[in-house]
């Protein structure tokens, strides 16, 4: 029984969301191969094949996967896919857009979001925002699974020796034209994988605000997250948002400030070590799910935070 | 240019759901259902073509029992043309979803096909890829940008990493994003009117196609539940509580 993990990357680095999905390949097989389909990827096969837990890394090169088109590398993973009992793929974006395809392809159904695996046919995933899990079986003979990154631990990228084939790129007639990626740049962690995250809400009124949670999140080395309401408002860009319909997170500390706590933010932040609410409504949903809450106007008590949080250092140092 | 519309009725979003007590899954007797939120902006996004005069036409479909008649009539509330039930007592897998609409497609000869991103109640998020792949048809997810000129496709897609643009061409599967647009109500007269637009009923029976579930549901659950929090007084509190309690900063 041999499992294939589909690599998310930017053609130099494997992203996170990589690593989280071989631990649960883990969890399936011993035998794990990485597929990593790009532009220019020589370098980031020699650095995947040393990705702990992995005996085979799969590459095809080609300019034309340099953007990660789905109607692209589709088809390269259902040529392969009878060699394998089960093909994984993280549930982030990129592999909701790419692995339902898969599905087709081989007239396989598709578990979406896995956030346990029970046996080598048996998972289990969230459904209704998270507001109930559901645990499936299917007797299909190559499982299709995207794995939720939060719910299971990276593997070590060090310590493998992974063999490296290289499979041939076959071209599929493709209509769509790749213009760009409009990519916010920034030194903070990555949301999805901060040990602590600072989200805004309405609460925040206006982009120009949000400076001060910029400030807070710089002081805690956290990564900044926003809800919907704080997205439609067109306070801060939509790769910010927690949430049903965005991102999942769930790191050590979440800070809500300003966010009401409505159920679909629920479902990308619940799985938190610890939550904290700051937000002035104390009738606001959030507060149900805080381990600490602080009712308080959010303009008076960030400014307040990062001194204790300066004053703390100060102490130490 | 005509526009078919896949909505799914769901429970209402603003619902606390719950569990049925035998674990077979969620209560959805007597509870408020609508349409799925992002079908809500595909339907908009639809009617909106149409007043711009690119679409010709604007058919909503839907697949589920009597009752998702509802809302195709609400999707007729908001503009578009027609509207067809597949109806089924079943609930059906995301590829069994893109092989109905297939078979759909096959007839009515759509040159567009929009629908939400997610059904917020299973959030599988796999039916437009699946059906774009099975049509052989560009694919365009999650958009939250859509301009049609001519043949010519191009869009925004939300993903992770912020946004990507794409340029494609018609006959294309997309499905909407919440920030596409902003869904309108549906007013009086219009919910009258749509009362009075055509709403054809097929069995799913007559489409010849195999919707047998291939994933059989162990059991559903409730979600851990979180205990119970403290209130805090001060920033100060808050602070020394996250460093020497929690150990989180």
């Amino acid at each position: 029984m041999t499992v294939l993990v589909i690599a998310e990357h930017d053609n130099s680095n494997l992203k996170s969301s990589t690593l989280n999905t071989i631990t649960a390949a883990k969890k399936l097989s011993d035998d794990i191969h990485l597929i990593i389909l790009g532009s220019n990827i020589e370098e980031l096969a020699n650095k995947s094949k040393v990705v702990h837990l992995l005996s085979k890394v799969i590459t095809c090169d080609n300019e034309k996967l340099k953007n990660f088109l789905p109607e692209l590398s589709a088809p390269l993973i259902s040529n392969l896919a009878e060699n394998y009992s089960h093909i994984l793929a993280p549930a982030s974006t990129f592999g909701k857009n790419l692995l339902p395809r898969v599905s087709a392809l081989l007239d396989i159904t598709q578990i979406s979001d896995v956030i346990d695996i029970v046996s080598n046919d048996t998972f289990v995933r969230p459904i209704y925002a998270g507001n109930a899990i559901s645990q499936v079986q299917t007797n299909q003979k190559i499982n299709l699974l995207t794995i939720r990154p939060t719910s299971f631990e990276k593997s070590e990228d060090s310590g493998g020796d992974a063999s490296i084939e290289e499979i041939s790129f076959v071209d599929t007639d493709l209509k769509t034209i790749f213009i760009n990626r409009e990519v916010s740049k920034s030194d903070r962690p990555e949301l999805g994988n901060a040990k602590i995250v600072v989200s805004g809400g309405r609460g925040l009124e206006n982009s120009d605000n949000f400076k001060l949670l910029y400030e807070l999140a710089d002081k805690l080395n956290a990564a900044v997250g926003a809800s919907r309401a704080a997205v439609d408002s067109g306070y801060i860009g939509n790769e910010y948002q927690v949430g049903q319909t965005g991102k999942m997170v769930a790191p050590e500390l979440y800070i809500a400030v300003g966010i009401s706590g409505a159920i679909q933010h629920l479902a990308g932040m619940k799985e938190s070590k610890v939550i904290v609410a700051i937000n002035k409504d104390l009738e606001a949903p959030i507060f149900n799910v805080a381990d600490y809450g602080l009712s308080s106007d959010l303009f008076q008590a960030i400014p307040e935070i990062i001194k204790e949080l300066d004053l703390l250092n100060q102490i130490e140092s | 240019m005509k526009v078919l519309v896949a909505v799914k009725r769901v429970v209402d979003y603003k619902v606390q759901i719950r569990v049925k007590s035998d674990n077979s899954g969620v209560e959805t007797q007597n509870v408020k259902m609508s349409v799925n939120p992002p079908d809500e902006n595909a339907i908009e996004e639809a009617v909106k073509l149409k007043e711009q005069g690119l679409a010709s036409e604007t058919i909503a479909v839907s697949i589920g029992d009597e009752k998702s008649q509802d809302v195709l009539r609400t999707s007729m509330a908001m503009g578009v043309d027609r509207s067809i039930l597949v109806k089924t007592q079943n609930t059906l897998e995301p590829l069994a979803v893109a092989k109905t609409l297939m078979k759909l497609i096959e007839k009515e000869k759509p040159d567009l096909v929009l629908m939400g991103k997610q059904a917020i109640d299973d959030d599988s998020n796999q039916t437009g890829q699946i059906l774009s792949a099975l049509l052989n048809w560009p694919q365009g997810c999650f958009i939250s940008n859509l301009k049609i000129e001519g043949n010519k496709v191009s869009i925004s897609r939300e993903i992770d990493e912020g946004i990507e643009n794409l340029e494609t061409s018609l006959p294309a599967v997309l499905t909407c994003d919440l920030r596409l647009n902003t869904p309108r109500f549906a007013s009086l007269p219009n919910i009258m009117k749509a009362k009075k637009k055509p709403l054809d009923i097929i069995d799913i029976d007559s489409l010849g196609i195999d919707t047998t579930p291939r994933i059989k549901t162990l059991k559903v659950i409730e979600p851990p539940k979180r205990k119970a929090g403290v209130m805090v007084s001060d920033v100060k509190e808050l602070v020394k509580k996250l460093k020497y309690e929690a150990k989180v900063i």
